[in-house]
């Protein structure tokens, strides 16, 4: 750095008081561990911006079905595939939202004008007059109810098991440790389709299917965890005192375990949206009438030729809704565990 | 080392058994029937179909058949398509298939690396920045949205690349950029972490001293050590092309495995379905054995005891 020297003078030099009670002052309010990841995850810009953008999408698609005026299976075979058109943004010229469309041949016609609707559709209308404003908010909410849903039967299923195996220990132990093994080298996906095949596909097997698939990673990481806490001594204690062990486990353990449950949860849900959406785009997803994200792709994705509109309104909203999942589950895991770190 | 590669075959051997097993159970348990004109059938009709195809015995009969059979290699007849042997209509479909496959993991972690050499170099400039962006796009959006936005884009609007089917190798280009995204995104993500970790280790410091160039620093001394994590990362990837070939051979058109399955699914086809699961498990958990074995040659540090996992 500086090379160059420095005079200081020595004036600018006074001596320190020595008091011994004021090494013991502290002179910040102490933070408790939840206050403290805030504190980090608040410096993560990218985890905050997520966090508020995905509330903005939340709303939308609770908020969205009430103010669109149309319902999700509202047909009307005379305003069938408008292009998107809103109001005020129309008169932007680069933007997509002027309810024109650009024909094969390269003409560009007004839709609106031509089939005489003075509405205004926000994303435009499908095959069957439906307006996608209304499906997509709609399917966000169904692709975020799945999502949470399997995150919360993944992580049930997942503590539980991994709780019990590590409390218990011994062959208990291994024996629960071979199932998984076998489990974890089965394919996800090979379960998920299987499970489909069999019952009918709807949002509750699909949920259990992602579930069933989902759970290992956690019972893994709960198992190894509870390994290591169970030798410390407020166990012991607690032990001593008589307690039972679900006692132990539930109110003592699983407690100081918060962190890395709700990290591994985090990175579930992103992961069951796009569960979802592939299996409805592979056809065994949801059916009409329900719509979610994944249906309404690969409805688009059929007329993406002539209507791409169709497609890149959920596809851009899936996209948004992942990136912001990704980012809000680093941010979350940088916070509460440091040394995971990536 | 030898004890534990025998333990982990057997591990691999009950694991297939299972899958088998529940492949085969569940087919059974699902509604519908494989005969595209069953009704139109008398019941007598019905009955010959089914004596044909072995239908009519007993399940436990059945699965031992099925059983017996998978040794020799034999994954029954196909129901719909044209009564082929399941094992031919895979052979048959398993070159594009492994091309892709190949293609997509081949070119998306080398891509994956360099991008995560670059950004760990760069630590917090743009160019950081920019590749973790990169990175997390590849992770977040479905491969089938990305493909189908391609497909639109690059092949309709402005007619680069050709849209549809298998036919040279201008045609393996987009599905492969497709299915190379997750790749590109999870190995420079790893990458860079191992990266950073291993530049601030003391032997790099070293060659620092002795006055190696930053190039040589980084790839002849810091990017050796860094490698060797990311085989542990080839097992997910492997999955994550399993899953990708289904939808990405659909939208291309590629008449590979997985856009077999997809069309087996449609129409009920037992046997075929059963095939293909058996296949894509055998390829994945030879594949996850052939990584943790791998890992333990090439890092000796990494001692093989018990199979702690």
């Amino acid at each position: 750095m500086a090379k160059e020297d420095m005079e200081i003078s020595k004036d600018k030099f006074a001596p320190a008081i020595l008091d011994a009670s004021l090494g013991e002052v502290i002179g910040k309010p102490s933070l408790n561990f939840w206050q403290d990841s805030w504190l980090r995850i608040r410096k993560n810009k990218a985890a905050l911006v997520s966090m508020i953008v995905m509330l903005l999408v939340i709303i939308l698609a609770f908020v969205g079905p009430l103010i669109s005026g149309h319902g999700t299976n509202d047909q009307d075979l005379k305003r069938t595939n408008l292009p998107a058109k809103i109001p005020a943004l129309e008169s932007v010229s680069w933007l997509p939202f002027d309810g024109t469309m650009v024909r094969n041949d390269g003409t560009v016609v007004d839709v609106y004008e031509q089939k005489n609707i003075d509405e205004y559709f926000w994303f435009g209308t499908d095959s069957l007059g439906r307006d996608l404003f209304t499906r997509v908010a709609k399917g966000i909410q169904i692709s975020l109810y799945i999502a949470f849903l399997a995150a919360l039967l993944d992580m049930v299923i997942g503590v539980t098991y991994g709780a019990i195996a590590g409390y218990f220990g011994g062959r208990l132990d291994s024996m629960m440790q071979r199932v998984i093994e076998v489990i974890s080298g089965i394919p996800n996906l090979v379960v998920v389709i299987l499970m489909i095949l069999v019952f009918k596909p709807g949002i509750m097997s699909i949920t259990i299917a992602l579930a069933i698939t989902g759970w290992t990673t956690m019972a893994r990481v709960v198992r190894a965890q509870v390994l290591k806490l169970k030798e410390q001594e407020y166990v012991l204690a607690s032990r001593t005192l008589g307690n039972s062990h679900s006692k132990i486990i539930f109110k003592h353990l699983l407690p100081n375990l918060a962190g890395v449950i709700i990290i591994n949860t985090m990175f579930t849900i992103p992961n069951a949206i796009f569960f979802e959406a592939f299996l409805s785009f592979i056809g065994l997803g949801l059916s009409s009438p329900l719509a979610s994200l994944g249906t309404l792709i690969d409805d688009g994705f059929k007329t993406l030729r002539l209507y791409p509109h169709l497609m890149i309104f959920p596809a851009v909203f899936i996209s948004i809704i992942m990136v912001c999942f990704n980012m809000i589950a680093d941010g979350i895991r940088d916070a509460l565990d440091p040394k995971m770190r990536d | 080392m030898a004890r534990y590669i025998i333990k982990r075959f057997i591990y691999m051997l009950i694991t297939l058994f299972v899958i088998a097993s529940l492949t085969f159970f569940l087919m059974k348990l699902i509604p519908g029937t494989p005969f595209s004109t069953a009704g139109k059938l008398s019941p007598e009709q019905l009955q010959i179909m089914k004596e044909n195809y072995g239908l009519d015995q007993p399940i436990a009969v059945q699965y031992a058949q099925y059983i017996v059979g998978l040794l020799k290699g034999d994954l029954g007849i196909s129901f719909q398509f044209n009564n082929v042997p399941v094992t031919q209509l895979l052979l048959e479909r398993i070159q594009p298939s492994l091309v892709l496959g190949f293609q997509a993991i081949f070119f998306g972690t080398i891509i994956g690396i360099v991008l995560g050499v670059i950004s760990a170099l760069k630590q917090n400039t743009w160019i950081d920045y920019s590749s973790t962006f990169i990175a997390v796009l590849g992770k977040s959006i479905p491969n089938f949205v990305f493909a189908g936005v391609m497909q639109y884009y690059i092949g309709v609007k402005l007619g680069w690349l050709p849209v549809l089917f298998w036919k040279g190798w201008d045609y393996t280009i987009m599905p492969t950029i497709a299915l190379a995204m997750f790749p590109i995104a999870i190995t420079a993500r790893f990458m860079r972490t191992e990266m950073i970790d291993v530049l601030g280790s003391d032997y790099i410091t070293l060659a620092k001293a002795k006055g190696a160039s930053s190039f040589e620093v980084a790839f002849k001394h810091g990017l050796r050590n860094a490698l060797i994590p990311v085989i542990t990362v080839l097992g997910p990837l492997t999955v994550s092309l399993m899953t990708g070939s289904l939808v990405i051979e659909q939208i291309f058109a590629i008449p590979g495995i997985g856009e077999q399955f997809v069309k087996a699914i449609t129409v009920n086809d037992y046997s075929v379905i059963m095939g293909t699961t058996l296949l894509f498990s055998f390829m994945f958990v030879v594949i996850i054995l052939i990584v943790d074995i791998l890992y333990g040659v090439i890092d000796p540090r990494i001692r093989l005891s018990g199979g702690k996992k």
